[in-house]
């Protein structure tokens, strides 16, 4: 336990201070939310509509930017040896990676979300479920995130094959954390597509470190 | 303790690097590897850590009772510092050795005891990023000093390091031999006076 907490810690220590880390993914999360009305125009009825949308995809791309941090760097500087001969089982090596990847990138995220959402014209009652969707439906994405970076250490520069492997199982995600802040703003129901998004974040938070363990295995030489 | 090795080969990619290895160490000896570049002394190192699998051959870690040691067990006993330092710049040397204390489950406090033991108080708050060759090599050496395990394998120990660090690991290495340590350490030069040798070579 003080290993795994010890390698979290650790973990949280590199992303905040790397230059790709915890600042890179809240600044672009909090960009693209800033550009979109640019891009959209300024109607309220537009943004209001869009906005569940892109609050997700924005988190979608932005937690797909510390993945590379992930493992890769562990697998190239030899630390991942030592992991491996450390009494910890790889599956809560993956663990304490998916806690630190969503310390860094997914928890920021879902604390910035509510202070963007007036940019999108979002109706206040659907605040609450903004944040409280990307608090539940984050974690999976690093869970699904960190198993991909872990099939990505056997590819040298796998940054691009990353992305094409996460996003497809992202989807379930994007689907039913929009579709929760849309039903808080239609004046719905949006526990049940939050009850799916949580379905699903737990799924990954279980398959994803058994998947990332069986892929570190895999790649042993 | 012993580590016995018994007709060991090992493939890389498509090439078998060495075969039919057989060796013999038990507690106060050291086996020192040459050979040229690509000869498999990193790849021999790594399959006695556990860390590569073997094409053929046994491997066995026996302790004092004359019991095989399991695979965790045998982690458990054993220090790996390979050419790969595991230092990130975004650490400070203090930050690094307590997060490779916690990995060998060592107490706090012998962070302190490693920094004394290889002279590093000067470079205790610097970020990984700041160190030179011979001081990231210092830094992962120090790792020997987190936590007592008999058997250490150690891969090119004496690259970049300077003289007097020489002459410390050195001293560090027969005090360890001296205690009934283990080592087995692949060197281009020679290595604690390289009191038993083997030399692997390229395979046909």
């Amino acid at each position: 336990m003080k290993t795994f907490r010890a390698l979290v810690w650790r973990d949280i220590l590199i992303g905040m201070r790397a230059s790709g880390g915890a600042a890179l993914a809240a600044a672009f999360f909090a960009l693209i939310i800033v550009l979109a009305p640019l891009g959209l125009g300024p109607d309220a009825g537009t943004l209001r509509a869009a906005g569940p949308g892109l609050f997700w995809i924005a988190a979608l791309l932005a937690t797909l930017l510390g993945l590379e941090r992930v493992l890769q760097p562990d697998a190239e500087d030899g630390t991942l040896d030592l992991l491996r001969l450390s009494p910890l089982p790889l599956e809560l090596v993956a663990l304490a990676k998916i806690a630190a990847h969503w310390l860094t990138s997914g928890f920021i995220i879902s604390l910035l979300a509510p202070l963007l959402a007036p940019l999108l014209s979002l109706d206040t009652p659907a605040i609450p479920i903004l944040a409280a969707s990307l608090l539940l439906g984050t974690p999976g994405l690093s869970a699904i995130g960190t198993a991909a970076a872990a099939l990505g250490t056997s590819v040298q520069r796998g940054g691009m094959v990353l992305a094409i492997l996460v996003l497809p199982l992202n989807i379930p995600f994007l689907i039913f954390g929009a579709s929760a802040v849309s039903a808080a703003q239609a004046n719905e129901d949006p526990t049940q597509a939050l009850i799916f998004l949580t379905a699903a974040s737990l799924i990954a938070l279980v398959v994803g470190p058994i998947a990332a363990a069986a892929a570190l295995r895999l790649n042993e030489d | 303790m012993r580590l016995i090795a018994e007709g060991l080969a090992a493939v890389r990619g498509e090439r078998v690097v060495f075969q039919n290895i057989n060796f013999d160490v038990a507690s106060g000896q050291a086996l020192v590897l040459h050979g040229p570049n690509g000869s498999g002394k990193t790849t021999l190192l790594r399959v006695i850590a556990g860390l590569l699998g073997m094409l053929a051959g046994r491997m066995r870690v026996i302790d004092k009772d004359g019991a095989v040691l399991t695979d965790e067990a045998r982690d458990q006993s054993l220090h790996f510092v390979g050419h790969q330092d595991a230092i990130r710049p975004q650490l400070r040397v203090m930050e690094t050795l307590q997060f490779h204390a916690n990995l060998l489950g060592a107490p706090t406090k012998n962070v302190d005891a490693a920094i004394a033991t290889w002279g590093l108080e000067p470079l205790a708050e610097l970020s990984g990023g700041l160190l030179s060759a011979g001081q990231r090599r210092r830094v992962s050496l120090a790792r020997l000093s987190l936590q007592r395990r008999p058997l250490w394998l150690l891969d090119e120990p004496l690259v970049a390091l300077d003289t007097p660090t020489r002459a410390r690991l050195n001293d560090i290495c027969s005090k360890h031999l001296a205690q009934g340590g283990l080592i087995v350490a692949a060197s281009h030069e020679p290595f604690l006076g390289d009191r038993r040798t083997m030399t692997l070579g390229y395979q046909e």
